[in-house]
């Protein structure tokens, strides 16, 4: 309970703050908005290989767009503990009987937030350019939950870099290092199929693939709603071990005081 | 009982033995001092207090309670204002009040008109809505010390409370602090490296040098124990051995050279010893470049207990 309390506590400061320059969360947007829009357009007639389920290249693109903003968002979101440890914010909760799991929680779940609001937009984008999701309401539902579990699954890789190495410099050079390979080793702009045989392989084993496959399996015709739950699931204890493992280098901060 | 408790604390950084057998206690409704020069093991000894970190030896209890073993109620019973600032800079100052209040278990109307009263104390109630990033240093400061009042803490700790304010916000913050200890009837411990702020705010003091406590006692005790006046005797040249020989000879014995070329005695009667002791050393043709006469001070306190003054690199400017 102290820990449900002390979240929610701890992230309604965060989601205050970030409300307050609400700038960010529209800028943040640019990036994917020129993947859907630009590069939509580019690759439009890449459908054409065969394999990709629909001839509309966007239709396609938008889920994982979707995710791969939750992804990349995750991997920045150790900068807002850095803050805070810099800031000494942390240190002084520290001296308080605040719960130390909700401390690094809360980063966790700012994180989603944002990576929610951002899914939000950009299916309302993309429904703007045409994207129809096959299964209505609840296809919306399942991109924005598989946009939450990706962007919490690479929040506690973040927030335990974070801990561990307390540098942005650091950080940023972690983001940089894992961001495109993770991409481009998944379906999120091509057909499994049109893939080389070992980046198929790579894929089956990349967390940000199973949350593109996740989103586009309801957004196409044919869904197959064991797949869907299959990935959802691997995403939710991929984000508790994570969660997890951000709680240990939490402790072993506070052991380093 | 005492409101704090410390029993032979040691702790070691690497190469550093930061605490060396550190032990004192402080007396509930009592204003206690620690000073001492940057990386004596004022801000430790606290951190172990507050429940930052831990000693490698001894025992701690505040409020009664162990500070290994019950942290959490230790938590509830202190309020600690760090050294450096841990407010939130993108909250206003009632929200990051509020907040610190949740944490620490309070809600409702309770918490709301306690954070109002706690802005309204520390003077900041003006500017309660507006973010902290734009506040003054002074403002923020004040800020800090609310944040450590606002569950009503029994023991308050404030690390080197006025360090980064000028000179009128750190008196300003000194008449803050006495009243508050009054208001809040608070035990408060402060660490500081400004002799003044101990003398001023301090019932009792302890200077702690190289991770020990060297003397402790109240700021009138431990400068009446000194017993005389100090005499600072400034040479131009380098005669310091022949000008030790002649003050001992007229009973003004040298107790500390500070910089190779100001010697240090203390006499009974300042003001009837300094014409014979100027008289001698000009008899013995020692040519002196100033002398000045001083009623003991904290100053002399700590030059006499740590063997050298308390220079500005000690204040860390």
């Amino acid at each position: 309970m102290t820990l449900l309390r002390h979240t929610w506590f701890m992230t309604t400061r965060q989601a205050r703050n970030l409300m307050r320059e609400p700038i960010w969360i529209v800028l943040l947007l640019v990036q994917p908005m020129v993947w859907l829009v630009l590069y939509g357009q580019l690759f439009r007639n890449v459908t054409r290989l065969g394999g990709f389920g629909t001839s509309s290249y966007i239709t396609f693109l938008a889920p994982a767009i979707v995710v791969m903003n939750a992804f990349f968002g995750a991997t920045w979101s150790g900068m807002s503990m850095i803050a805070d440890l810099d800031h000494k914010v942390i240190e002084r909760f520290l001296a308080t009987p605040a719960s130390r799991f909700a401390i690094v929680l809360s980063q966790i779940v700012r994180s989603a937030l944002t990576a929610a609001i951002q899914a939000l937009i950009i299916l309302l984008v993309s429904l703007a350019l045409g994207v129809r999701v096959h299964t209505g309401v609840l296809g919306w539902l399942v991109i924005i939950i598989a946009a939450i579990l990706v962007n919490s699954a690479f929040a506690g890789v973040s927030q335990a870099i974070a801990l561990l190495t307390r540098r942005e410099a650091t950080m940023i050079a972690v983001a940089n290092f894992i961001g495109l390979p993770l991409l481009f080793l998944s379906t999120t702009m091509i057909a499994r199929s049109q893939m080389p045989g070992w980046m198929q392989t790579a894929a089956r084993f990349n967390p940000v693939d199973w949350g593109v496959r996740a989103a586009r399996e309801v957004v196409l015709p044919g869904t197959s709603w064991g797949t869907v739950a299959l990935y959802l699931a691997l995403l939710l204890a991929l984000s508790a071990v994570t969660a997890a493992w951000a709680t240990t280098t939490f402790r072993s901060y506070q052991r380093s005081l | 009982m005492d409101a704090i408790a410390v029993d032979g604390l040691r702790k070691r950084y690497g190469e550093v033995q930061a605490l060396d057998g550190v032990s004192f206690a402080v007396g509930e409704g009592e204003v206690f001092a620690l000073l001492g020069p940057n990386g004596a093991g004022k801000s430790t000894t606290v951190r172990v207090l507050v429940t930052l970190t831990h000693a490698d030896e001894g025992t701690a209890a505040v409020a009664g309670h162990d500070v290994r073993r019950e942290q959490n109620a230790v938590r509830r019973a202190i309020g600690y204002v760090p050294q450096d600032s841990g407010v939130d800079q993108y909250g206003t100052g009632r929200e990051n009040l509020m907040l610190q209040g949740r944490v620490q278990g309070m809600s409702g109307r309770d918490l709301r008109s306690r954070a109002d009263h706690l802005l309204d104390l520390v003077g900041i109630s003006d500017a309660a809505d507006r973010i902290v990033k734009n506040y003054s240093g002074g403002m923020r400061r004040r800020l800090d010390i609310a944040l450590g009042l606002v569950h009503r803490p029994r023991v308050l700790f404030l690390d080197e409370p006025t360090t980064g304010l000028d000179p009128e916000a750190r008196v300003a913050m000194w008449a803050e602090v006495s009243r508050l200890a009054v208001a809040e009837s608070l035990t408060i411990l402060l660490t500081t490296h400004y002799l003044e702020e101990a003398d001023q705010l301090a019932g009792r003091l302890a200077i702690v040098s190289r991770g020990k406590i060297v003397v402790e006692g109240t700021p009138a005790d431990l400068k009446a124990g000194l017993r005389g006046d100090a005499v600072h005797i400034e040479l131009t040249n380098g005669a310091l051995d022949e000008a030790q020989r002649v003050l001992v000879g007229v009973g003004a014995k040298p107790e500390q050279v500070i910089d190779g070329r100001t010697i240090v005695s203390r006499v009974e009667n300042g003001g009837r010893a300094l014409p014979g002791i100027i008289s001698a050393l000009d008899g013995a043709g020692i040519p002196v470049a100033s002398v000045s006469l001083s009623r003991p001070s904290l100053d002399d306190v700590y030059l006499h207990f740590t063997g050298r003054e308390f220079s500005s690199e000690d204040r860390g400017e």
